[in-house]
């Protein structure tokens, strides 16, 4: 079947098989690998992108179905070339160790942002609760997600999130 | 050339991490990212049986099936010698099934394909014919007289019994528990779980047709040690192995052992001449790669009437599995659990513990943990808890009478370790007091009066991790040193490569802080390379905490090292004695005249410039390193909950970790592997078990039956620190990756048992799930 789908704000016309996963579009056809593939079953969270602006695991979704519909993945995630807030902020808070989970991490963070710029914990808590973390604890993903909040809201509300000191 | 000016950052700076930028672009490179020109997919049949023999294979159909380039069995692979390959304990494990299977998921076939989805159909095109032999699922009917013998291919094996092993003096232990005021029992399962990275394990295999050279990009957390055992497995020269471990997706031990898939990708790409790509999926991860724990454990402490631990004794039965893929060293088949006695001065121990071949996926591997270190800090933390509880003693107060005492450093302890250091009482206290311990005791007296339950839970557990000492540990004979080799260039920048491998503990910036440290080049300017045994030198890998006990330590020696050599050309451009130069900081100043100086920018220019007459040229080198002990990571974790009487489930309120793992070289990404030990600790003690049914099925094979917690579920964690140094250790640091997963199940449950101690329960074996705590509550009649 012949589909476009725009990731990233490219349009791609590409002829796929009606079976074929979004996540296998992205990963083999587009090679985009930072969409990752972690357990098949809808759980684990890791092959998150936005469609539309919505978090949805490509793992779980046909390409055919993204047919006319708008992709972002972790590649398209940088602002003129550097890093985005929310980038920025899981680096500073230290928000990630092996990776594996970070770009679908920032994609499902960017979603709640978009919908609540100035989450408690617990809101990012629960809105992070479709993708799983085996390395952090979800502790500095929090702090991130609620830094990067900040940052966003810009300087005329410089509430910054409660950042427990790190022991040393 | 010098920045001397900007403070070097090396030991104690929460330096961001330099590997961080190109996972946040999305530019990881794991091993699934891979796509080889010409490169192939291949999928494995495994066994829906736990125990069957194989009577016929048909593969006709899936051969014929369009893209199918060929489908592997293990007949095929028997008429290479390759139908069978040694484990990480010695034993030798199916790479495809031949005549039986021995457990369900256990590898049968395997297709090659030019389009993954095309191999995963033709599976569905082999036909196996097998015969159901009965299953044997409990470890402890398995040793009957009368169990089906489940290893009939090994010779010589009449049972299903692997190995005992014992560690201690039985008969003083025994006279110390004869003359016991009281004796205290726990008997607890500590359940299979498994490790569950997010990534699955998998590999690229490259066999170049005209070299011969294989080229095998693996997700492998010891590669160099891999190498070896394909080299004395295949037969192939070792020079022409190449292991390439690119970035992984969290290890936790799952990713040390070798697999059939990788051995299987690698025969094929060899016949076929072209990459073979296999990964597996969650579910084929689940029930056949390494699992952990498995520990059907007896515990008993003696005391006397003031609560001093006289003896202590335990006896184990261990669930391996099918095949004995126990990743442990080679003189100690139960690992390190003689590490029994904990953070406590125990005048008399033993310990036994009987290994058992089971139909169930093989195993046996240390998950986020130094060699069976989690079962026996659980064991010993539940006993000193039920102990308080028996004698009516506060558990802190218990802990304290029993703790070694600081001056008794370095501690011989009863079973032949030499603690290193520690300071137990001081990382108790400091958790107590974070607690707010006593007023949260008042509180839980008042609610209790009122029919309301919530616990406190203390875990003060002591680690032994950083193997070796090589002449004591080695897997499958390679001993445990590990090594760094370190290249200063012209400009002065670095490049440091390593024999461990990360799997997302941040070695490429933690260790780059050590050569800042002892050399003064800056963190983001020494490049940290690991993981391409082609480049790097020879090491055992990273797992049981050993990276920053060994690896660390063999970069702080290399740097030392070269600052000898790079003093000796500070001084001749200083146009001083050597024995008139002195390092700080950076600096080679001359003694007495701190402004006269040069940096190690200078000197390393110097090195393939201006050097002395007679010199080599060039700055570096290699340091392989034994260590001469381990190293023992302590701390408390404190635990508060909330049961609710109607449902059973328990909510952690508060959780206080104190760690003391010696010197911090990144505060930062200590703290964060802290957490993360934390939360799979209490993944374990909440939610994560792998059980079987009575057929041998594994109900556990995907993410909806195996259950790892999310942000939600998660608790939320408090961390402190005390820092003992290690006296042996070059800049005074311990392992710790592991000490939160070691230490805090036994922290979750105390606290859910201090909850309910007052009904009459005594145990619940983990995972303490929410139906399990009402069913205790029930059977007491308090719901």
């Amino acid at each position: 079947m012949e589909i476009t789908v725009t990731v990233n704000g490219t349009a791609h016309r590409v002829d796929v098989e009606p079976r074929l996963l979004l996540v296998h579009l992205l990963r083999e056809r587009l090679r985009l690998t930072g969409t990752h593939e972690g357990c098949d079953t809808t759980s684990c969270g890791v092959c998150t992108v936005l469609l539309d602006g919505v978090p949805i695991k490509s793992c779980t979704l046909l390409a055919v179905q993204a047919d006319g519909r708008d992709v972002l993945t972790v590649e398209g995630l940088l602002e003129g070339g550097q890093p985005s807030p929310i980038q920025a902020a899981f680096k500073q808070e230290h928000g990630l160790q092996c990776g594996f989970c970070t770009p679908a991490m920032m994609l499902a963070a960017k979603a709640l942002l978009a919908d609540n710029p100035d989450p408690t914990e617990d809101e990012v808590r629960w809105a992070l609760s479709g993708n799983l973390c085996r390395c952090t604890g979800y502790v500095n993903i929090v702090r991130a997600v609620r830094a990067a909040a900040a940052t966003m809201r810009g300087p005329e509300q410089t509430a910054e999130p409660e950042r427990e000191e790190v022991s040393a | 050339m010098s920045d001397t000016e900007t403070p070097i950052r090396g030991l104690g700076h929460s330096v961001r991490r330099k590997e961080d930028d190109r996972f946040l672009r999305g530019r990881g490179n794991y091993v699934d990212d891979l796509q080889l020109p010409g490169m192939l997919h291949m999928a494995l049949l495994r066994s829906p049986l736990a125990h069957a023999r194989i009577t016929a294979i048909d593969v006709e159909a899936a051969k014929a099936h369009p893209g199918v380039v060929a489908v592997v069995t293990g007949r095929d692979l028997d008429a290479h010698g390759l139908a069978w390959m040694p484990t990480l304990s010695g034993d030798t494990q199916a790479v495809l099934a031949l005549d039986k299977v021995v457990f369900q998921g256990q590898e049968v076939a395997a297709v090659v394909a030019e389009d993954p989805y095309v191999a995963s159909d033709a599976l569905e095109l082999i036909e196996v014919d097998y015969d159901p032999l009965p299953p044997v699922v409990d470890p402890h009917k398995a040793l009957e007289p009368d169990a089906p013998l489940i290893r009939e291919d090994k010779q010589g094996q009449t049972s299903n019994h692997i190995n005992h092993w014992e560690k201690g003096d039985r008969e003083a232990t025994e006279r110390a528990f004869a003359s016991a005021d009281k004796v205290v029992r726990v008997e607890t399962f500590y359940p299979r779980s498994h490790p569950a990275p997010l990534e699955t394990c998998g590999c690229v295999a490259d066999v170049d047709p005209a070299t011969g050279k294989a080229t095998i990009y693996m997700t492998s957390q010891a590669p160099h040690a891999h190498r070896t055992l394909f080299a004395l497995v295949a037969g192939l020269p070792e020079q022409n192995i190449r292991i390439v471990s690119p970035d992984i997706g969290g290890g936790f031990g799952n990713k040390v052992p070798i697999y059939p898939g990788y051995v299987v990708a690698t025969v094929a790409s060899l016949l076929l001449g072209r990459p073979v790509k296999w990964v597996e999926d969650r579910t084929e991860n689940l029930i056949s790669t390494g699992f952990a724990r498995d520990y059907h454990m007896t515990g008993e402490v003696a005391l006397s009437g003031d609560g001093k631990i006289l003896g202590l004794r335990s006896k184990v039965i261990a669930d391996h599995g099918a095949f004995n893929a126990a990743a442990q060293p080679t003189k100690t088949p139960a690992g390190l659990f003689h590490i029994f006695t904990g953070s406590y001065d125990v005048p008399a121990a033993f310990c036994e513990v009987d290994a058992v071949y089971t139909n169930k996926a093989p195993g046996g591997i240390a998950y986020r943990c130094s060699f069976r270190v989690t079962e026996a800090s659980f064991l010993i933390e539940r006993l000193m808890q039920k102990a308080a509880t028996e004698l009516d003693v506060d558990p802190a107060e218990l802990r304290r009478r029993n703790f070694i005492r600081p001056e008794q450093f370095p501690y011989h302890s009863v079973v032949g370790w030499v603690y290193d250091s520690g300071e137990y009482q001081r990382a108790l206290d400091l958790a107590l007091e974070q607690l707010g311990y006593e007023e949260l005791r008042r509180e839980q007296r008042e609610r209790f009066a009122r029919g309301e339950l919530m616990g406190i839970g203390i875990a003060s557990f002591t680690e032994v991790v950083g193997a070796g000492h090589g002449a004591d540990y080695d897997i499958a004979g390679l001993r445990m040193f590990d090594s760094a080799e370190l290249r200063v260039h012209p400009t002065g920048k670095a490049i440091l490569k390593l024999g461990v491998k990360a799997q997302g503990q941040g070695h490429e910036t933690t260790f780059a802080q050590i050569v800042a440290a002892e050399l003064g080049i800056q963190p983001e300017d020494v490049a940290v390379m690991e993981g391409d045994t082609d480049n790097t030198p020879y090491g055992l890998g990273t797992y049981a905490s050993r990276s920053t006990p060994v690896g660390g330590a063999a970069t702080a020696m290399v740097a030392r090292k070269l600052r000898e050599k790079a003093t000796r050309i500070a001084a001749h451009l200083l146009e001083v004695a050597e024995e008139d130069v002195e390092y700080a900081d950076g600096r080679f100043a001359v003694r007495g005249a701190p402004d006269r100086a040069k940096t190690i920018q200078d000197v390393a220019f110097a090195a393939y410039t201006n050097l002395p007459d007679g010199m080599e040229a060039g700055l570096e080198g290699v340091t392989y390193y034994d260590p001469p002990n381990m190293t023992f990571p302590f701390g408390t974790y404190c635990v508060v909950v909330d049961i609710d009487k109607g449902t059973g489930v328990w909510k952690v309120r508060k959780m206080v970790a104190v760690d003391d793992c010696g010197v911090r070289i990144n505060p930062m990404i200590v703290e964060g592997q802290i957490h993360g030990g934390l939360a799979e600790g209490f993944a374990i003690a909440a939610m994560q078990q792998i059980t079987f049914d009575e057929d041998g099925n594994c109900i556990g094979q995907n993410f909806t039956e195996y259950l790892l917690p999310t942000s939600w579920e998660t608790p939320k964690f408090e961390t402190h620190a005390t820092v003992t140094p290690s006296p042996h250790h070059p800049i005074g640091a311990k392992g710790v990756g592991e000490s939160a997963t070691v230490g805090s199940p036994a922290a979750y449950v105390n606290a859910v048992l201090d909850a309910l101690a007052p009904l009459g329960i005594t145990n619940i074996d983990m995972p303490v799930t929410s139906d399990k705590v009402w069913a205790a509550m029930h059977e007491k009649g308090f719901v």
